[in-house]
């Protein structure tokens, strides 16, 4: 296997970007990393983009977006496994480089969510799920989430306000990203007095819908050139899946998926968690973080949520999470949530993190599809 | 709207028709081709008795479409006692008095409608057990 960098990046804020459709918002975002990584053309573009169809209308999205790249002609691929597209995307584009079958990749995540609003939106979240198991019973994504999180706080007891350091802290760095949608500090107080959308889950637990697009181009050593030493690199890539409804997992509480991606992208770098400087996950709520922490080595079970109580999740901890707002603080455009991550990784490997720099070394990136089925989680490397 | 997509998952909604595996034993539902735990093909249709606990529950407020004239609802994850966990909505109870551990038992109600002329979904929810309320 080849290395693989990252020599370009590019992203537009998180919002409701009422005046621009999908194709513009993923189109500019590859005209500035193309420009960012010194090219005019690529290999493949993979877009990773979970809800065009059922929010806008709009299938064959990746033939769509390269046309109005200005890439028409390019081989483009779309990727969907739900919240973890741009996850999905980030791997396909990562195993075309290093496998050698092609040097340059554009990996774009892109979801526009605005053009339609509430039971719709919940509605089309809801297709993450198991349509004939959970959706059909008028469970909403969250309420599944909800599911967990009262469970989990029943077996280790844990209450409400406990999950609020998560939001806390997605909304503190968030405040410094100016690409985030959310940039207001929040407090435990408002949190917990933030009204209910799937009881115990509240409106400041819950990542918001928002309309974005993020690019990464991925090139293989010989193609970085020169850049190679300067640019931020890809040691470990991995994709496992579980089964999609709730009640079909073994344990509930257990993010299996998470747990087998996370073990095999250790092993492709050579480390454990302990070597992990920065963990990009997928705060799509409270719980669903702590989770992550757990399943991924960083606390054990039942602890995550003691671990943010404890402020190890600050940029000042022992395991920095959601460093330019996370989910909850940058806003959660579903299909591009994934790419985002490796994008804020490589600001802040670069050292261009501003006021919210981390000292890191290695950065890790997890995307999560719909309550756990799917998991994907990349490792990054600073460069030299 | 579909019709089809409704029609043939009867057995499963209205009588909690789940399969059993002939090699392992293990008690499925939803029914598969595959036995989760053993690999085994060897399944054979299995009749749920429909009682069982709340494993989970939650309270919807912020609902999908088609389900949004209906909030707040209460829904859980029920522990059959055959086995497997399963969702759904609770019924015929105060959304205060669900708690985890509360014994129900399984009803056939109306799941949704497809607007006011067009077709209504029935299946499973599940109530507290009648004879622990008398």
């Amino acid at each position: 296997m080849r290395r693989v960098y990252i020599t370009g990046i590019g992203q537009t804020s998180v919002q409701e970007h009422w005046d621009r459709s999908a194709r513009e918002l993923a189109a500019s975002t590859i005209l500035e990393a193309m420009e960012q990584a010194g090219i005019q053309k690529a290999d493949a573009i993979y877009v990773g983009n979970a809800l065009s169809g059922e929010l806008t209308g709009q299938e064959n999205v990746a033939a769509l977006v390269a046309d109005f790249a200005g890439l028409t002609g390019t081989e483009a691929i779309r990727v969907e496994a739900a919240g973890a597209s741009g996850g999905a995307a980030v791997r396909l584009g990562y195993l075309a480089v290093a496998s050698g079958v092609q040097d340059t990749a554009i990996v774009t995540g892109v979801e526009k969510m605005s053009d339609l609003t509430g039971p719709s939106v919940e509605e089309a979240l809801a297709t993450s799920t198991d349509e004939e198991y959970e959706a059909i019973h008028g469970l909403s994504l969250v309420a599944l989430n909800a599911l967990v999180m009262r469970r989990y706080m029943h077996q280790f007891d844990v209450e409400r306000r406990d999950f609020a350091h998560f939001s806390v802290n997605a909304h503190r760095n968030a405040a410094n990203n100016p690409y985030a949608m959310f940039r207001r500090p929040i407090t435990v107080e408002q949190f917990e007095k933030s009204r209910l959308v799937a009881d115990p889950i509240g409106l400041l637990d819950s990542a918001g819908a928002g309309d974005g697009a993020a690019t990464i181009i991925l090139c293989s050593e010989e193609e970085a050139g020169g850049r190679a030493n300067s640019s931020v690199e890809i040691i470990s890539s991995s994709l496992a899946t579980d089964a999609v409804a709730l009640h079909d997992r073994s344990n509930p509480l257990f993010l299996r998926a998470v747990y087998d991606s996370a073990q095999k992208a250790y092993e492709q770098a050579g480390v454990g968690p302990e070597q992990i400087d920065i963990f990009e996950l997928h705060d799509a709520s409270a719980i669903l973080a702590a989770l992550s922490l757990e399943a991924s080595g960083f606390a054990s079970e039942g602890q995550g949520v003691r671990l943010a109580m404890q402020g190890e999740i600050a940029l000042e901890g022992s395991i920095p999470i959601c460093t330019m707002g996370g989910l909850k603080g940058r806003g959660y455009p579903v299909g591009a949530a994934g790419v985002y991550q490796v994008v804020e990784l490589v600001q802040q490997l670069r050292g261009e993190a501003g006021a919210n720099q981390v000292d890191a070394r290695l950065g890790m990136a997890q995307s999560i599809g719909g309550t756990g089925a799917t998991a994907v989680t990349h490792i990054l490397k600073a460069p030299e | 709207m579909s019709l089809a997509k409704h029609w043939r998952m009867q057995s499963q909604r209205y009588r909690l028709l789940g399969v059993r595996c002939e090699d392992c034993g293990a008690k499925l539902l939803p029914r598969r081709l595959v036995c989760p735990q053993c690999k085994s093909s060897n399944l054979r249709p299995h009749h749920f008795g429909g009682e069982g606990t709340v494993y989970s529950y939650t309270v919807m407020y912020d609902a999908p479409s088609g389900y949004d004239g209906l909030v707040p609802y209460p829904a859980a994850l029920v522990q059959l006692d055959d086995g497997p966990l399963v969702a759904a909505q609770l019924t015929d109870v105060d959304i205060d008095e669900v708690y985890i551990g509360m014994p129900v038992e399984m009803v056939t109600r109306r799941l949704r409608e497809y607007g006011e002329s067009g077709m209504i979904v029935y299946g499973y929810k599940f109530r507290p057990r009648l004879k622990d309320h008398l």
